[in-house]
């Protein structure tokens, strides 16, 4: 398993045939690659900022993982999160399962990228033609965490 | 203690993080919260709002409720909106 915060540009794709080299225990692997959007509520974006929390951020992702593997049989879990300053079209997040089948490694995708967004300490401030502002938390994320509550 | 502030919050607050020497009836992150808004107003401005700001002791989510006893960090920060 691994979980890394990096603040360089990455490349997911490259990190996905890394991910999948010499794997023979499992039949499925899928992936979310998060990239950074261009227009948000109709004004273009110039550049995104991510902070995050050195320290906290390792420890919510780590245990983001460890809760997946007790939901599902995965064989392998990978989360890249990027922070500091990107480009619109710019990969910010990768997550991939490795699983014997699709269901399982489709669902604990769905759900590490679901739970990412809620509960790891990382915030967006984005550059617009008329000045920077702070992303605000949005409530079809918390609803999107909630369906994993139990 | 360490008190650290995130993102807008630590532009509100005019820093991102202070040493402070925790009063004896600072007991909990709710009084934590009540005592640096008497120091930082726009800190205190902040959490007048329901829900706008959260908490964490030593890296991990806290709610108002939760004591102080031996915690070396307490972090203060909006609604996380990463990936």
């Amino acid at each position: 398993m691994t979980v890394r915060v990096v603040d360089g540009p990455f490349d997911p794709w490259a990190e996905l045939a890394a991910f999948c080299r010499g794997r023979t225990e499992a039949g499925a692997v899928a992936s979310f690659t998060g990239l950074v959007r261009g227009e948000h509520g109709g004004e273009r974006i110039l550049a995104m900022t991510l902070e995050h929390y050195p320290g906290m951020t390792e420890r919510q992702l780590a245990r983001l993982e460890t809760e997946a593997r007790a939901r599902w049989p995965l064989a392998d879990v990978l989360v890249v999160h990027r922070v500091g300053r990107m480009l619109p079209g710019e990969p910010i997040v990768l997550v991939a399962t490795a699983s014997a089948h699709r269901a399982a490694a489709l669902e604990a995708c769905a759900f590490l990228i679901d739970w990412l967004k809620t509960k790891a300490p990382f915030w967006k401030l984005e550059e617009t033609p008329s000045g920077e502002r702070w992303v605000q938390a949005r409530s079809e994320d918390e609803r999107a965490a909630a369906r994993w509550e139990r | 203690m360490r008190i650290r502030y995130f993102a807008w919050l630590k532009q509100r607050v005019g820093r991102g993080e202070e040493e402070i020497e925790l009063p004896a009836e600072v007991r909990t992150v709710g009084d934590l919260k009540a005592w640096l808004g008497a120091r930082h107003p726009r800190f205190a401005e902040a959490c007048a709002a329901t829900g706008v700001v959260k908490a964490a002791v030593d890296h991990e989510f806290a709610e108002d409720d939760r004591p102080l006893a031996g915690a070396r960090e307490v972090a203060f920060f909006p609604p996380v909106t990463g990936g």
